[in-house]
């Protein structure tokens, strides 16, 4: 932490984890019906914010078979809150004339998973998210998801365009082969700054919220480690019951 | 006079131990309104059940379009409230559907959202503990009525005995709202176990238990606790995955927390180790979980949780 922003210069600009699965989601939606194509019908577009580092992240996306990219990079959005990124993206999206958008559930980092519900109402877009599975049907123009979240399973289905969040259980990301990474070299990555989507009012100084303080926690305390000589489990309760916890 | 508004959760017919304690907090800033949006015909229940929290008024809406439309529906609701009522804050618990009514309801009214807080003082700072609670972090917002998510069991809730004006709003939802249709619900099966992100102690599972999570459960219902999972047992299916603790699963932080056959991986701790107490019990002297440990059993979880449940019951006996 830096002045009460994520340092976020000294970790590798990889993609985030969940955002794998939602490609690799869109690439099981997209490839069954481009089968057999002279040209592809149906594409994907990357679109990220951050730093030119995050290109990187995006190289691996369009190696495991996205088309192409679109990265908001600009000084001014260091410091974005979850208001401003959804604001840029929904900016970058408008224009893009999409169908559907795919997003992970979260960061794994800021870990607010707010971001698909404000894209969501800031297109005006239906919401599908935190989807255990979805369901494409391109001829009447609507998709179907499995909302799963603590409260239950919810099917809900909207019609195009919308806004899908897929979990972590609905598929397992494929690792980019040799000709995919080969291909993602030539693939285009268009990157454009706040200037360009004739935007303003994002960026730290605007930011919706401010960080007063940050403390690490301090460490644990070192514990008790007793090995179980037959006596483990009373030892334990004997522990709980000191603590009043049982 | 200042007032916060919180929005109540509620399943089943009952309302959630959240809306007291959103309700214990809001009371810090001001008079507390509790916004109950339901279906037709359902509040009554409910708003009887609100007078055991600290709330002075209680505005309900009744509509059916909240179950066919869900969280869009409830944002655009809230949101409409929130301009005619000029609440200085709005409160909301820190669900995935809490989560996401609060950050259309941050759009919609151009105000700032802060998430996951775990307190939220009088001169409306938050406090979050992030990075899997390895650090503290105090904001407020900047901009607009500060809307604020809290995380379940992060405060007591005020028990009180109030009596609350009610005023009933009529509902009507723009087309925006209406784009998404809910066409069926499996609410998730509730044991007679407590919610796992309110217990006070919570007893969890790994791949050390080999697909075996019946001494596990034994144990947790000794000690009235919510049973959670490792995601190894999760994936492998010995476990529903709504029971998952850490960085994809839930965020607990019971008073207690008993780690069983579980190594301890960073993206588990991110889940529990803001847990007040935490307990291993595991055959590796090696694994990670006895670093965070209070107390720590090196041994076999089928012969340690089984004579420790054996323990819990005979002192409950004596
Ligand atoms: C993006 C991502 C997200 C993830 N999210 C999560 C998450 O939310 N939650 C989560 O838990 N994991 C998550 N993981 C997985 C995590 O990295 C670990 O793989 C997982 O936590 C391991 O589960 P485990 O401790 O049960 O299994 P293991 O690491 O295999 O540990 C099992 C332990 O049981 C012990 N053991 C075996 N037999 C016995 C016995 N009879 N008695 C006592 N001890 C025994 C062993 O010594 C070992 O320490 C995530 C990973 C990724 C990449
Ligand atoms: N130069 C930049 N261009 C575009 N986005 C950025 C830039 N620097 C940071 N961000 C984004 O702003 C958000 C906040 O990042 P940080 O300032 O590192 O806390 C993250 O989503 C970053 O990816």
């Amino acid at each position: 932490m830096v002045n009460g922003l994520l340092d976020r210069a000294g970790v590798d600009a990889v993609l985030n984890d969940l955002d794998e699965y939602a490609i690799e989601e869109a690439l099981r939606i997209v490839e069954p019906l481009n089968e057999g194509l002279e040209t592809p019908q149906h594409t994907i577009t990357l679109i990220s914010m951050g730093p030119d580092r995050a290109t990187e992240a995006l190289r691996k996306g369009l190696s495991m078979g996205a088309d192409d990219a679109i990265l908001i990079s600009d000084p001014s959005l260091a410091g974005s809150d979850a208001l401003a990124t959804s604001k840029v993206l929904a900016e970058v999206i408008k224009s893009g004339g999409f169908d559907l958008v795919f997003c992970g559930t979260e960061s794994t980092d800021a870990r607010m998973s707010v971001i698909p519900a404000m894209l969501a109402e800031r297109l005006g877009w239906a919401q599908l998210s935190f989807a255990g599975s979805v369901t494409v049907d391109p001829a009447s123009s609507r998709v179907e998801i499995a909302r799963m979240t603590d409260a239950g399973v919810e099917t809900m289905s909207a019609n195009f365009p919308a806004v899908v969040s897929v979990i972590e259980k609905i598929n397992e990301p494929r690792y980019p082969s040799f000709k995919g990474i080969m291909a993602a070299k030539k693939k285009p990555i268009e990157t454009k700054t706040v200037g360009d989507l004739g935007l303003s009012d994002v960026g730290l100084a605007s930011a919706w919220s401010v960080v007063d303080d940050a403390t690490a926690r301090p460490p644990r305390a070192k514990g008790i480690k007793v090995e179980d000589a037959g006596d483990g489990g009373t030892k334990l309760v004997e522990f709980l019951a000191e603590k009043r916890l049982v | 006079m200042s007032s916060v508004l919180i929005l109540v959760d509620y399943a089943d017919g009952k309302v959630a131990k959240t809306a007291g304690e959103l309700a214990t907090l809001a009371k810090r800033v001001g008079s507390v309104s509790a916004l109950l949006l339901c279906k037709a015909g359902e509040s009554g229940p409910l708003i009887e059940q609100l007078k055991s929290a600290p709330i002075d008024s209680v505005i309900v809406g009744e509509s059916d379009l909240f179950a066919t439309h869900g969280i869009a529906a409830l944002a655009e609701v809230t949101a409409n409230v929130m301009s005619e009522k000029s609440p200085q804050a709005l409160l909301i618990s820190s669900s995935a559907r809490g989560k996401e009514i609060a950050a259309r309801v941050a759009v919609r009214t151009n105000s700032g959202l802060i998430t996951d807080a775990i307190d939220f003082s009088n001169s409306m700072i938050a406090t979050q503990s992030v990075f899997g609670g390895s650090f503290t972090v105090h904001s407020r917002v900047s901009h607009g009525t500060p809307i604020v998510t809290v995380r379940p069991s992060a405060v007591e809730a005020e028990a009180v005995t109030s009596s609350p004006s009610v005023e009933n709003i009529s509902i009507s939802l723009s087309p925006t709202s209406q784009l998404t249709t809910i066409t069926s619900v499996q609410p998730a099966v509730k044991g007679g176990r407590p919610e796992l992100t309110e217990a006070k102690i919570v007893v969890s599972g790994g791949r050390g238990t080999n697909g075996d999570f019946a001494p596990i459960e034994a144990f947790a219902d000794s000690l009235g606790g919510a049973v959670g999972a490792s995601r190894a047992a999760t994936d492998a299916g010995w476990y529903p995955h709504t029971h998952q603790v850490g960085q994809t699963g839930k965020t607990v932080s019971p008073q207690l927390y008993i780690a069983c056959g579980i190594s301890g991986a960073i993206q588990h701790r991110a889940g529990m180790q803001t847990s007040k107490t935490i307990v291993a019990i595991n055959k590796d002297p090696e694994a990670p979980i006895f670093d965070l440990a209070d107390f720590g059993v090196v041994g076999d979880l089928f012969a340690v949780v089984p004579q420790a449940q054996a323990a819990v019951a005979a002192k409950k006996q004596s």
